[in-house]
């Protein structure tokens, strides 16, 4: 039971801050879209970085 | 022209089918239990996909419920026991799982408990279980066999040889152009080389990491896709196969550190003398734990939680059949399913990229030079 609350408690977190990453992403793509292959490179590690955190979570809750 | 390009895509669309009704096909038992004896759907769906989540000890491709029927191939079983090297098919289980076949090779009894292979303590005939369904009586043995996951690998491996060695022998006859299907794996090695690796490792070094981080980027891709064909691997899905992965990133970022590396590390300049060691402990945690950790565990729940939502949706056809009926929950776990499937193909090649390019990242924080002074 714990347990799957925080699992709903870290998907919420990831959710936030995957939500920021894309939003700020969207945001510095509209402005300079000449640098959008970078932007998204960044976007991508930085998501990736996330979901290790996330997932790492929601392995050791098991 | 156009006759042949309809015969592509007419290919194209029956393997896509295929790879869905191979799922479908996959989860028939569990609609035969439901049809005799009243068994708990979910139960039954449940282990299903904990058991396709495991590594196995045979090729097991579908099981004709009605005649109980295998249909697959074994594989051979290699074990060191207390009796040294032994090696069968594990045909000889015949497909028993409980421990309740028991395999004698010369005086050796081996039995099979949850995919794993246990060797029988001396007089003893039968498997005992105590309360928590663990083997009294048998210990583990050092398993080398050849598993599902392992032919996996090696397949995956012969594959790389032969396409590569393929895409190397063009080379060597001086076309500047590579043939056939050499022309899909050039721009994929040129993207590795101009996306990942030279703008993280830096131009100066990145040649000397180019074949480690093709092998792994290469790799892990073909074993993600080979998750989504309807044979069933799940390599990649393995913690033990990702984990490998990580320590070889590990072993070579550690290994190709620099001077200015180790300095900065476990004696960082700039920074006040009490906090140093603190400082140090911290890095050192970061690089040998905290990385490879995240690796490992970022690739490997990807591609189980994958596998997961994929074996979840086709069992929709079987849970939800009795409130709208077989048409209507087939229609919508087919749609649900090809609808993640398609996530998947993307999902395989985006962790492949990830891994190769954060393995790249560290390779390039281990091998930085610092010109300036502190």
């Amino acid at each position: 039971m714990y347990n799957l609350i925080g699992a709903g408690l870290i998907v919420i977190g990831g959710g936030l801050g995957l939500g920021q990453i894309g939003g700020k992403a969207m945001e510095s793509i509209a402005r300079q879209p000449e640098a959008s292959g970078k932007i998204q490179t960044a976007m991508i590690i930085i998501g990736a970085l996330l979901e290790g955190l996330a997932f790492g979570a929601l392995i050791l809750g098991k | 022209m156009v006759a042949k390009k309809s015969i592509k895509y007419l290919v194209v669309l029956v393997l896509s089918l295929t790879s869905v009704l191979g799922f479908a096909s996959v989860s028939d038992p569990v609609q035969g239990a439901e049809a005799g004896d009243p068994v708990d759907t979910a139960e039954e769906i449940n282990s299903y996909i904990k058991h396709h989540l495991k590594d196995a000890h045979d090729f097991h491709l579908y099981t004709d419920n009605k005649t109980g029927k295998h249909y697959g191939f074994s594989l051979p079983v290699i074990v060191w026991t207390s009796k040294g090297l032994k090696t069968f098919m594990s045909s000889a289980f015949h497909h028993d799982d409980s421990g309740s076949v028991i395999v004698n090779k010369d005086d050796v009894k081996l039995v099979k408990i949850h995919s794993k292979i246990y060797e029988l303590d001396k007089g003893a005939n039968v498997v005992n279980f105590d309360e928590t369904h663990h083997a009294k009586n048998a210990h583990a043995v050092l398993d080398f066999s050849i598993t599902k996951s392992v032919f996996g690998m090696l397949v995956t491996g012969l594959l790389m040889i032969l396409l590569f060695g393929l895409l190397a022998r063009g080379y060597k006859k001086g076309n500047v152009i590579p043939k056939g299907f050499s022309r899909v794996l050039e721009p994929l090695v040129i993207y590795v080389r101009d996306e990942i690796a030279r703008p993280n490792i830096g131009e100066k070094k990145y040649k000397k990491f180019m074949s480690f981080l093709l092998t792994v980027f290469f790799f892990i891709w073909i074993l993600n896709m080979l998750g989504l064909t309807p044979f069933g691997f799940n390599v990649t899905g393995q913690i033990a196969v990702t984990a490998c992965l990580a320590i070889f990133t590990v072993v070579i970022y550690m290994f190709s550190g620099t001077k200015d590396f180790w300095a900065h590390t476990l004696w960082m300049p700039g920074v006040p003398y009490v906090l140093r060691p603190v400082l140090a402990l911290v890095e050192l945690v970061g690089f040998v734990i905290i990385k490879p950790f995240s690796l490992l565990i970022r690739l490997f729940a990807n591609i189980t939680a994958g596998h997961f939502v994929v074996m979840s949706l086709i069992a929709l056809m079987i849970t939800l059949k009795a409130s709208f009926g077989p048409v209507v929950s087939t229609g919508m776990s087919l749609i649900l399913s090809l609808f993640i499937m398609v996530i998947e193909i993307l999902v395989a090649f985006l962790q492949a990229f990830i891994f190769t390019m954060l393995s790249s990242l560290f390779i390039g924080m281990a091998v930085e030079e610092h010109d300036h002074a502190h």
